[in-house]
C-alpha cells in the first residue's frame, strides 16, 4: 500500500502571526515555522496504516525553503521518502492553487491513500482535502476520528457535532483525520539519524506541468483588498467573590439582557 | 435583482438556525434562493419562506443524502450553470466549507471562508489569527462561493415567494466514492449545536475532572447554551474532543462566552475571542482570560457557577 501524507509548515502557535503589508500574504519568514500541529497526526496515521499493511509513506509538501524542516520531522517520525514542491511562482497561492499543486504530485504516482490533517492552523479553511478529492475524482473520507483500513475497503468515522457517521470507500481515497485520532510519536535519536539519508525530491511548477499564471498571488481566485488590526476589547469589570460572585455574574447578565 | 443561492443546512428537513442567518445576509446582496439537498423539503419550506426565499430549489432524490459533500457540490454547480447567481452563500460548518471547496474546483472560482460579514459589492470581512487580524477580501474570479460564520449576523424574518423548483440531478462517478452507512449519536440532547448556538458556557483546567463538567453543563442548561472545552479538559479524557473550542478545535462566535477555569492560552483565545460578550470565572486573577472578559469573577468556580446558575433559575421564575 502506497501512502501520501501532505504536510504544511505553518507559523508557531505562539508565533505572532502577521500579514505582509505589501502582498497581504502571512509573513512565513519572521516567524519560527512548525509542522501544522494536525499533520503530526497525518503522519502518524499514515505510519500505523502503513506498518500493518506493508505499506511505504511518501510526504509530500508545498511550501518555501524552510518547510524543509517540516518535510525532515515527518520523515525522522518514519516516513521513508518525500517530495517537496518548491517554486517562487506559488508563494501567495490560494486554496485552489495549493489544491492543482498536491493534485498535481499525486496524479500518476499510484497512491492507495493520500492523508491529510483536516484543517491548517494559519488558513484555517479546512477545504484543501475536498478540493484534492474533488481534483482526483476519488473517494473523500474526511474528518476521520478513526480509520480502518481492509483491502482495498477503508471505512473512517467522521466527526459530527454528535457522534460520528460512518463513511466508506474504496482505495483510492482522500482521508483527512482530526486530532485526537491517534498518539504521534516522537522522533527518535535513529529516526532523526535516518532521515538525513532518506530521498527528498524537489519538484517545481514545470515539473508538475502547472501553469504559472494559474497559482501564486498573481493566479490567486481571492483577493485580500485590506487589513487591520481588531480594535482591542473595551476593558471589563473584574470583581473578587466574595461569596456573592454568582449573584453578580447574574446581575451582570439581566442588565445585559441575557436572562 | 441578482439572484443569491443559499445552501440550506438542515437535518431531515429541521433548518439550522445559521441558514435564516445566510438567508437575511442575502436579502441584503440581491434575491436569495434557497438550495436544498436531501429529505425533509415538505418540513423546511415554511421556514425558508418566511426567511426570504425566492425560490425553493429541491433536489430530493435518494442517492443525494448516502454520500457526504459530494453530492451538494453537484446540485450547487448545475445550478450556477443553469441560473448564473451573484454568489453562492454557504453556512460555514466542516461540512459547508468542504462542499464549498469541491464547488470552487468545479466552476473554478474563489472560495472565501468563515465570512462574518459581507457587502453589497460581495467584500468578505473575515477575522483571522484567532481573532487579532480583520481581513476584507474578494472573489476575483468565477462565481464568488462564500461561506458565513454562524452567529456573524441576525436572523430576521421577511417572507418571499418561496417557490418550489424540483431539480434533478445525475451525480457522477467521483460524487458517490464515499458512502454514509450509518449515523451515530453519541451525545445528542436537547443542547444547541456549539458552532452555532448564541450561548456558551466551557470549562478547562480549573473542573478537575470529569464530574466537574456537571456544574457547567447545569449553568449552560440554565441558559439554553451549548457546553464547550478547553483543549486541557479534552486532552485529559474530561469531556469529548468534539467539544473543544480553540485553534485544533471549533470556532465560536455566540453571544455570550462564559468560561471557568480556563487560563486563556492562546489555542483557546483562537477558538473564541470574537465572542461578543465573555464572562470569565477564575481563581487566578493573573489567568490571561481576563485581558478578554466583559465581566469577570476571580473566585472559586465550584461556588460561582452553582451560585450562577440558581439565581438565573430564581430570575426566570
Amino acid at each position: 500500500m502506497k501512502i501520501a501524507v501532505c504536510v504544511k509548515q505553518v507559523p508557531d502557535t505562539w508565533a505572532e502571526k502577521k500579514l505582509d503589508a505589501g502582498d497581504k500574504t502571512l509573513d512565513r519568514e519572521s516567524v519560527d515555522g512548525v509542522m501544522n500541529e494536525l499533520d503530526e497526526y497525518a503522519v502518524e496515521e499514515a505510519l500505523q496504516i502503513a506498518e500493518a499493511n506493508s505499506g511505504e509513506v511518501v510526504v509530500v509538501s508545498v511550501g518555501p525553503d524552510k518547510a524543509t524542516d517540516t518535510v525532515r520531522k515527518a520523515l525522522s517520525m518514519g516516513a521513508d521518502s518525500a517530495i517537496h514542491v518548491l517554486d517562487d511562482g506559488l508563494h501567495g497561492s490560494d486554496a485552489l492553487g495549493t489544491s492543482l499543486a498536491l493534485a498535481k504530485v499525486i496524479e500518476g504516482r499510484d497512491f492507495d491513500l493520500v492523508v491529510f490533517g483536516s484543517e491548517s492552523t494559519d488558513a484555517r479553511m479546512s477545504v484543501v482535502p475536498a478540493m484534492v478529492a474533488e481534483r482526483l475524482g476519488v473517494a473523500q473520507l474526511t474528518f476521520a476520528n478513526n480509520v480502518e483500513v481492509a483491502g482495498s475497503d477503508v471505512t473512517i468515522k467522521r466527526q459530527t457535532e454528535y457522534g460520528y457517521d460512518e463513511v466508506t470507500g474504496a482505495t483510492p481515497a482522500v482521508v483527512s483525520v482530526v486530532e485526537k485520532i491517534n498518539e504521534p510519536r516522537y522522533p527518535s535519536f535513529k529516526g532523526i539519524m535516518a532521515a538525513k539519508k532518506k530521498p527528498v525530491e524537489t519538484l517545481g511548477l514545470a515539473d508538475l506541468g502547472i501553469d504559472a499564471a494559474a497559482v501564486g498571488l498573481a493566479g490567486a481566485a481571492t483577493e485580500v483588498v485590506e487589513f487591520a488590526d481588531a480594535p482591542p476589547r473595551a476593558a471589563g469589570t473584574v470583581v473578587t467573590d466574595e461569596g456573592n460572585g454568582g449573584a453578580q455574574i447574574a446581575d451582570y447578565l439581566s442588565a445585559q439582557k441575557f436572562i | 435583482m441578482a439572484e443569491i443561492l443559499v445552501l440550506v443546512d438542515h437535518v431531515d428537513g429541521a433548518v439550522k438556525k445559521v441558514t435564516l442567518e445566510v438567508l437575511t445576509l442575502a436579502r441584503s446582496l440581491g434575491e436569495p434562493s434557497a438550495v436544498f439537498v436531501g429529505a425533509g423539503a415538505d418540513a423546511a419550506a415554511a421556514t425558508l419562506t418566511e426567511y426570504g426565499a425566492a425560490n425553493i430549489y429541491v433536489a430530493d432524490a435518494d442517492d443525494l443524502g448516502k454520500h457526504p459533500v459530494a453530492p451538494k457540490a453537484e446540485v450547487l454547480a448545475q445550478l450556477v450553470g443553469e441560473k448564473s447567481p451573484a454568489a453562492v452563500l454557504i453556512p460555514s460548518t466542516a461540512e459547508g466549507k468542504e462542499v464549498a471547496g469541491r464547488l470552487a474546483v468545479k466552476l473554478n472560482s474563489g472560495v472565501i471562508t468563515d465570512a462574518v460579514g459581507l457587502t453589497a459589492d460581495l467584500t468578505a470581512t473575515q477575522s483571522i489569527f484567532g481573532g487579532a487580524v480583520i481581513v476584507q477580501a474578494k472573489v476575483g474570479a468565477g462565481t464568488p462561493i462564500i461561506t458565513v460564520r454562524p452567529n456573524s449576523s441576525p436572523a430576521e424574518a421577511g417572507p418571499a415567494a418561496g417557490t418550489r423548483v424540483e431539480v434533478t440531478v445525475a451525480l457522477s462517478d467521483s460524487a458517490t466514492k464515499a458512502t454514509t452507512t450509518n449515523k451515530v449519536e453519541e451525545t445528542k440532547g436537547a443542547r444547541p449545536e456549539l458552532a452555532e448556538a448564541a450561548v456558551v458556557v466551557s470549562g478547562g483546567r480549573g473542573v478537575g475532572g470529569a464530574e466537574g463538567f456537571g456544574i457547567i453543563e447545569a449553568l449552560a442548561d440554565s441558559l439554553d447554551g451549548a457546553v464547550g472545552a478547553s483543549r486541557a479538559a479534552t486532552d485529559a479524557g474530561w469531556y469529548p474532543h468534539q467539544y473543544q473550542v480553540g485553534q485544533t478545535g471549533k470556532t465560536v462566535s455566540p453571544q455570550l462566552y462564559i468560561a471557568n477555569g480556563i487560563s486563556g492560552a492562546i489555542q483557546h483565545r483562537a477558538g473564541m475571542q470574537t465572542s461578543k460578550t465573555i464572562v470569565v470565572v477564575n481563581k487566578d486573577p493573573e489567568a490571561p482570560i481576563f485581558e478578554l472578559a466583559d465581566y469577570g469573577v476571580v473566585g472559586d468556580l465550584f461556588t460561582v457557577v452553582p451560585q450562577l446558575t440558581e439565581e438565573i433559575g430564581k430570575r426566570k421564575g
